[in-house]
C-alpha cells in the first residue's frame, strides 16, 4: 500500500447537481430517480435520460455495492484504483477503491462508501471494502 | 439513399515524421494535405470540401482552409476522437453524393512528444462544462485505466486473458518490422508483452498503442473525377456511425458502439464477414482490437480472445490479417488520434501498395474500423468498407 495520500481534484459543482455535493458533505450519497418511469440513473441529470421527463428527484442511496470492474494505475507516484460501483439501486457509478490493499481488489467484492475531501472543493464518493 | 459507389478514396498519406520538432500544428496538417493531393494527382485548387477534427488548430476548417488558401463549399468538423476520420469518410461520400461537394480533403496532425504530454497515464482536463467531468475527474481517470476496466471486465465475465491480448501485438510488431517509418519495429513474444511493466491493470505497457507526432490525410472524390485520374479505383461501399455511452449509469464495459457502426457499414456495403480480406482495427490497446472483432461480427461476443491467439491477424499466417502497417501499437498513433491511419493502410492493401512482406493477395474488400474517446466511458464508432474496381 501507498503511503502517500493522493490529492483528489475538486469536482466542479454547477446548479443542476449541487445537491448531490452538498449531500456529499454531509456524508450521504444521492441519486435521481425518475417520477415518470421509475428508474434511477447516473450521473444526476435534471431530464430523465430513459424517458425525457424532467420529474426526475433526489433519493438517498444505501451506500452498498458491488465492484463491477477495476483497474489499478501503476505508471503514478502513488498507485490508485479507479473501479466502476454498482450500487443496490441498481446504477453504476466510477469511483475510487481507497483505504485498502490495492493488491486483493477483484471484481464482485462488496463495498461501501466513504467520502474523500478534494482539492478546494466538496468532498466526493469513494468506496472501500465492506 | 445510399453511398454505395458515390464516392471513391482517390489519395491518402501518412506523414513519415514520429517526432516533430520543428513543424507547427498547421504545417503538419498542411504537409499531410499536399501529400495526399498529389497521391491522388490532384492539387489544392481541386479541393471544394473540408474535414478535420478537434485536433486541427483554431476554428478547424476556418484556420486550415486559411491557412492552406481553401476556396470551400463544404465543411464538417465532426469530432469523435480518434475516429473522426473514419466517420469524415462516410461524411464526404454523403456530401459528394449530394453534390455539396467533388473533392473532399481530411486532414489529422499533431505533436503530443514535441509538447511532452504525458498522454496515457495523466487525466486529460476535462472539455468545459462537460456534465460527466464533476462525476469522473475527482477519481484520476486516464486514457489506461479507463482502458483497463473494459479490460479487467472483459477477463472476468468471458476468461480472456493476458496471453490472448499480447498476441494482438505480436501480430502487430510482426508487420511494422517491414514498415521503415514504423517507431517499433523489434518483434516482440507473448511472454515479452506479458513482461514487460504493468501501466494499469491488467494493461502492461506492450498492450498499450505508441505516441507518435505526425498526421495525414485522405482525398475522397466523386466517380467521374475518379475514374479521370491515373489511381487505382478505390470505392466506398458502406459507412456506420454510433455512439456508446454509460446508459444512465447501467454501464457494460463488454462492448463497444462497433455493435451498431459495423452492421450498418456492412448492410450498407451488401458485403459479409467472408469477404472481407484486410481489416484496419482501431488499436489503442489491445483490448480495443479484441472487443471491436467480437462487436463487428468476427467472431462470437467473448470469443475474441480465442479469435486472435496463434497468429489469425498476421498477414500471410492467419485468416483475418489487420493493421498491416504496424498499426497504432507500434507503427504511429499521431495526435493519439488513430483513425486516419487505419483508413491509409486499408487503401494501401486495396490498391495493392501495401509492403509485399505483408500485402494481402487478391485483397478486393477491406475494412477500416475506428474507435474514439473511451472504451471505459464513452466513445464514437466509425466503419468503413471499401472495395477496389
Amino acid at each position: 500500500m501507498a503511503t502517500t495520500e493522493r490529492k483528489y481534484p475538486a469536482p466542479s459543482v454547477n446548479p443542476e447537481i449541487k445537491p448531490f455535493f452538498d449531500a456529499a458533505a454531509q456524508g450521504t450519497l444521492m441519486l435521481k430517480k425518475c417520477a415518470a418511469c421509475s428508474q434511477s440513473h447516473f450521473y444526476p441529470r435534471a431530464i430523465c435520460p430513459y424517458c425525457s421527463s424532467d420529474r426526475t428527484e433526489w433519493i438517498t442511496a444505501s451506500g452498498r455495492g458491488t465492484i463491477y470492474s477495476y483497474s489499478v494505475m501503476r505508471r503514478v507516484p502513488v498507485p490508485y484504483a479507479i473501479a466502476y460501483v454498482t450500487l443496490e439501486e441498481g446504477v453504476t457509478m466510477m469511483t475510487n477503491i481507497v483505504d485498502c490493499d490495492l493488491d486483493a481488489i477483484r471484481v464482485g467484492h462488496r463495498v461501501k462508501v466513504v467520502f474523500k475531501p478534494t482539492d478546494g472543493g466538496p468532498p466526493v464518493p469513494m468506496f472501500t471494502p465492506a | 439513399m445510399t453511398i454505395k459507389g458515390k464516392a471513391y478514396i482517390a489519395g491518402v498519406y501518412e506523414h513519415p515524421t514520429r517526432k516533430a520538432d520543428t513543424q507547427s500544428l498547421a504545417q503538419l496538417h498542411a504537409e499531410s494535405a499536399m501529400g495526399a493531393l498529389a497521391d491522388a494527382g490532384l492539387t489544392k485548387d481541386d479541393v471544394d470540401g473540408y474535414f478535420c477534427a478537434g485536433d486541427a488548430p483554431g476554428l478547424g476548417p476556418l484556420s486550415m482552409a486559411d491557412y492552406m488558401g481553401l476556396k470551400l463549399r463544404h465543411m464538417d468538423s465532426t469530432e469523435t476522437g480518434g475516429s473522426s476520420y473514419v466517420i469524415h469518410v462516410g461524411h464526404a461520400a454523403e456530401a459528394i453524393a449530394l453534390g455539396r461537394c467533388n473533392v473532399a480533403l481530411i486532414t489529422l496532425a499533431g505533436r503530443p512528444r514535441a509538447e511532452g504530454v504525458a498522454t496515457g497515464t495523466v487525466p486529460r482536463a476535462p472539455v468545459a462544462a462537460s456534465p460527466d467531468a464533476p462525476f469522473e475527474y475527482p477519481y484520476g481517470p486516464t486514457v489506461a485505466n479507463q482502458y483497463g476496466m473494459a479490460a479487467m471486465r472483459h477477463m472476468h465475465q468471458y476468461g480472456t486473458t493476458s496471453a490472448q491480448l499480447a498476441w494482438i501485438k505480436v501480430a502487430a510488431s510482426q508487420h511494422a518490422q517491414h514498415n521503415p517509418n514504423a517507431l517499433l519495429r523489434d518483434v516482440v513474444t507473448v511472454e515479452d508483452v506479458i513482461n514487460s511493466p504493468m501501466i494499469s491493470d491488467p494493461l502492461h505497457r506492450l498492450d498499450c498503442c505508441v505516441i507518435t507526432d505526425g498526421g495525414g490525410a485522405i482525398v475522397v472524390v466523386k466517380p467521374e473525377i475518379a475514374r479521370s485520374l491515373k489511381r487505382p479505383l478505390v470505392k466506398v461501399l458502406g459507412a456506420g456511425e454510433a455512439p456508446k455511452h454509460q446508459m444512465g449509469g447501467k454501464i457494460d464495459l463488454t462492448y463497444s458502439g462497433a455493435v451498431w457502426s459495423g452492421p450498418a457499414a456492412f448492410a450498407e456495403a451488401g458485403v459479409k464477414h467472408a469477404d472481407i480480406k484486410y481489416a484496419s482495427i482501431y488499436d489503442s490497446f489491445t483490448i480495443t482490437v479484441l472487443i471491436t472483432l467480437e462487436d463487428l461480427g468476427f467472431c462470437a461476443k467473448g470469443q475474441g480472445g480465442k479469435f486472435v491467439a496463434d497468429g489469425n491477424l498476421i498477414s500471410g499466417v492467419g485468416k483475418l490479417p489487420f493493421n498491416t502497417d504496424g498499426g497504432g501499437l507500434c507503427n504511429n498513433h499521431p495526435a493519439n488520434r488513430g483513425g486516419l491511419t487505419k483508413v491509409v493502410e486499408a487503401v494501401r492493401q486495396l490498391r495493392g501498395e501495401a509492403h509485399p512482406k505483408v500485402q494481402v493477395r487478391n485483397c478486393d474488400v477491406a475494412l477500416a474500423h475506428g474507435t474514439g474517446g473511451s472504451l471505459g466511458t464513452r466513445h464514437g464508432s466509425a466503419t468503413v468498407i471499401m472495395g477496389r474496381e
